[in-house]
């Protein structure tokens, strides 16, 4: 439970073992590589450019082979892969496919270039089924679309506008062009406000019929077609009968392919790998026979890492100290149930060195507060075992889902252990069941409360989540006095801590026995004689040091006595603070009042099969609706509460977050040796 | 005049239900179209983004809970023989109006916050747990109205 102690260690070795050492430290994934500026004009920067360049082209090759792949042949996917993470590659396997990279990346190629091929005879299937589309209008026609006379005769063909049939067509051209008696006029077809034609008339009198035709609004085709429209159709559709059949015989080629896909994995991440590598070493500063290198280490790994480097590749291991405006990176430790909370407090902010690392104690309140605001026994063993399963089953999975499905599955127990202690299952289930089914009509409920039913009861409950929220926030309290104490501020321990806790001990003990406390919680409080007296007395002591101290910064006792009454009106944000706990209650009975609407809503089709059924459905629904809700309700507002109430009381984040040098694969994890 | 007082409690249940509904309704509305086209760009960010959409929503079941409390404390749901006095029902009225009113303006103010944060969503993935904490604020108010709703209705005399 704290925060890592780094170190800050540079490492200097000759430029033969550069790549070796690299490695060692990619696969340790141990080191934050620091940049420092090269002030020195002996040193000078490798460019690595281009190699990094061709690693990622690569990789890139290979994961859209792989995209390829999954396309036209889809990997059977259990109901858990998205759990499952990367897969264990042992070394020897490993070493022995990236021998084979070259052959692996050729495969590659041809999946991609099939997948172009495939691409271009869809485009060309596409062009001949539009070819077939603009040619049906002309279907009619027994002659090439480019005819356009014999010695004798001249042809026109195309479309006029409106729609009109042969005779009436024929009358219009004769009403311009008297003269053309041998005219033929074909009607082809119609469509909307057009009709496609064909025209025939002698030669010397095309000009005058052509003239007539342009007042009928003619135009030729737009389609640059030239032969018979019935035999281009036909042969449009044999060209695409076959591009279909290249098609099929490219996908069988790329389905062939599949089992490289395993291979094309590896050799993804590879080169990822290593272009990971390079562009490490384009930073380091390197003379012309050693290079340099600087970065943090955790401190309890220094002496590994330095045996390491120093026994195998002669290289020179110094532990440096750390500079004034240096900031440490954070990477948190904490015991195995803590652990999983530590994302929680990532997405807050990670603490600085030097500060508590507030995992620990968080993750008892956040599973506690989690329960209470969902409080049923039947979601919280549904949570617990549904994450529980997904964990047994999917030993590889992301080190961060894992550690969400660990936080979710302690959350649910303690669900499962207030839902007991309300007396809540899948709200009322049982009795509704019992009397709707069993025709029971004894006592309900069936399943007792084992403390109490908070919808009978809500004062009650509201109180006990006031009194669990002070002691939230008065652990809030404590750790920032602990601050205090290790930097050996006695007097802000003092001033700041310890006068708090007695000003709002003494406040409460003066409040509780009041007559108006005790209409308010339904309860009573008889404390002995001594009780008032000290509660006045600390109360009074806690907030004449407030006053005078809190402002101690300034010198000035007229504005430090200003300060320090200003500071007493922050008792307003506790009291706000710990009515913010109310949410406990309010979020708790929501879940339980919900899911008794579902059982009710479910039992009104009575009892017998019908309505049995029906119960099943609405049921099924209705639990998964109000346990995806309310999840999502207690998940925020937890951690809500931890945020703005605990973490207000004492703490700021404001580390950097440890980013080690290290494998950043995609799909598979390297087994080291033993 | 016993049935104008049943007439006000179910008025009051009505109003829990229908003012505080109709926030969340509105909420997740606006934040519904934000999050639309978050993942118009980015698919991935589906489930980040329909989370904050959904927070908006509480108001209406925070309705739904005192609507559900008022029906069988006025003997609507399988309660039997409940004479309800014209002034108890407009207690019951009063007593629903806190969590209708606050559930329908926080409900709609949630929804525009929501909005907000899945456009940090949107461009810092990595923020998601902050952006997660600005629309849970104004909850909070919901809340507080639900607890005096729960606790008003839940200790009127019938």
């Amino acid at each position: 439970m704290a925060v890592v102690d780094m170190q800050k260690i540079s490492i200097c070795a000759h430029r033969s073992n550069r790549k070796a050492i690299l490695e060692t430290l990619q696969s340790l994934g141990i080191m934050q590589v620091v940049i420092d500026d090269l002030d020195d004009p002996e040193l000078m920067k490798m460019d690595t450019a281009d190699a990094r360049a061709r690693f990622e082209k690569n990789a890139d090759l290979a994961d859209q082979a792989i995209a390829v792949l999954d396309t036209y042949v889809p990997e059977k996917a259990g109901l858990l892969s998205g759990f499952s993470g990367k897969k264990l590659i042992d070394k020897e396997a490993y070493s022995h496919i990236i021998d084979t990279q070259t052959d692996i990346m050729a495969e590659a190629r041809e999946v991609l270039r099939n997948e172009k091929a495939i691409s271009e005879c869809n485009g060309n299937i596409l062009r001949d089924e539009n070819q077939i589309e603009a040619l049906v209008p002309w279907m009619k026609l027994d002659v090439p679309m480019s005819f356009n006379g014999t010695k004798k005769t001249a042809a026109f063909i195309g479309t006029v506008s409106g729609v009109c049939d042969e005779a009436a067509l024929y009358a219009q051209i004769r009403e311009k062009a008297p003269e053309a008696d041998a005219l033929s006029v074909n009607v082809l077809s119609t469509e909307n406000d057009s009709t496609n034609v064909f025209v025939l008339c002698l030669k010397e009198e095309s000009e005058e019929v052509e003239a007539a035709l342009r007042a009928a609004g003619f135009a030729r085709p737009s389609q640059a077609v030239s032969g018979v429209p019935a035999r281009e159709a036909e042969r449009c559709a044999a060209d695409i009968e076959k591009q279909k059949a290249e098609i099929a015989g490219l996908e069988e080629e790329i389905r062939a392919k599949a089992p490289t896909r395993g291979d094309l994995r590896i050799v993804a991440d590879y080169y990822r790998t290593r272009a990971e590598k390079y562009r490490l070493l384009g930073t380091i500063p390197q003379s012309r026979n050693v290079f340099f290198l600087e970065g943090w280490v955790p401190a309890d790994s220094v002496d590994r890492v330095e045996t390491l480097l120093t026994t195998r590749y002669n290289a020179v291991v110094e532990k440096e100290q750390k500079q004034e405006e240096e900031v440490e990176p954070t990477l948190l430790h904490n015991n195995k149930y803590s652990e999983n909370y530590e994302p929680v407090l990532e997405s807050y902010g990670l603490p600085q060195h030097g500060r508590v690392d507030p995992t620990f104690l968080m993750s008892i309140f956040y599973c506690f507060f989690f329960g209470m605001m969902l409080s049923d026994a039947g979601y919280g063993l549904m949570m617990a075992i549904g994450c529980f399963v997904v964990l047994k089953k999917c030993p590889r999975m992301g080190k961060g889902m894992k550690k969400m499905l660990n936080m979710f599955m302690w959350c649910g127990v303690s669900t499962t252990f207030w839902g007991i202690m309300f007396g809540g299952f899948f709200g009322n289930v049982i009795d509704v069941v019992a009397q709707t089914f069993f025709g029971y009509t004894g006592a309900t409920p069936i399943l007792k409360p084992l403390w109490f039913d908070p919808l009978t009861q809500p004062m009650r409950l509201l109180v006990w989540c006031m009194l669990f929220g002070l002691i939230h926030l008065f652990t809030g309290l404590g750790i920032k006095g602990y601050e205090y104490l290790k930097q050996g501020d006695v007097v802000g321990f003092v001033s700041d801590i310890v006068a708090w806790y007695a000003f709002l001990i003494g406040l409460i003990l003066i409040l509780l026995p009041t007559d108006l406390f005790q209409n308010i919680a339904q309860m009573e409080f008889n404390f002995p004689a001594f009780v008032a007296p000290v509660a006045k007395f600390l109360t009074f002591a806690g907030m004449i040091v407030i006053v005078l101290m809190s402002g101690r910064a300034n010198k000035n006792w007229g504005l430090r006595i200003a300060l320090g009454a200003y500071d007493i009106y922050g008792v307003t944000s506790w009291l706000s603070d710990v009515l913010s706990y109310s949410r406990l209650l309010a979020l708790g009975l929501a879940t339980g009042v919900i899911a008794q609407v579902i059982n009710t809503m479910g039992s009104m089709f009575g009892g017998g099969p019908i309505g049995a059924i029906l119960f099943a459905v609405i049921f099924l629904v209705g639990t998964v609706l109000n346990f995806a809700i309310n999840v999502l309700g207690a998940y925020v507002h937890t951690n809500r509460l931890q945020y703005v109430e605990f973490f207000g009381k004492f703490y700021d984040g404001g580390g950097e977050p440890f980013v080690p040098f290290e494998v950043k694969s995609k799909y598979i994890d390297v087994k080291e040796e033993a | 005049m016993s049935d104008l007082g049943m007439f006000f409690g179910l008025l009051g249940a009505a109003v829990a239900v229908l003012f505080a509904g109709a926030g969340s309704a509105l909420g997740v509305g606006i934040a519904g179209r934000a999050a639309a086209g978050v993942v118009t760009e980015d698919p991935n960010k589906f489930a980040q983004v329909l989370i904050l959409q959904l927070l908006p929503g509480t108001q209406g079941i925070y309705g739904l809970l005192v609507g559900f409390i008022t029906l069988s404390k006025i003997g609507l749901l399988g309660g039997g023989d409940i004479t309800v006095s014209l002034p108890t029902g407009l207690m019951i009225l009063a007593a629903c109006l806190p969590i209708g009113i606050v559930g329908l303006i926080s409900g709609r103010s949630q929804g525009e916050c929501s909005a907000a944060s899945i456009g940090i969503v949107a461009k810092r993935p990595d923020q998601f747990g902050k952006a997660m904490l600005f629309p849970a604020m104004v909850e909070t108010y919901a809340i507080l109205a639900l607890l005096i709703s729960i606790l008003a209705v839940s200790n009127i005399p019938v």
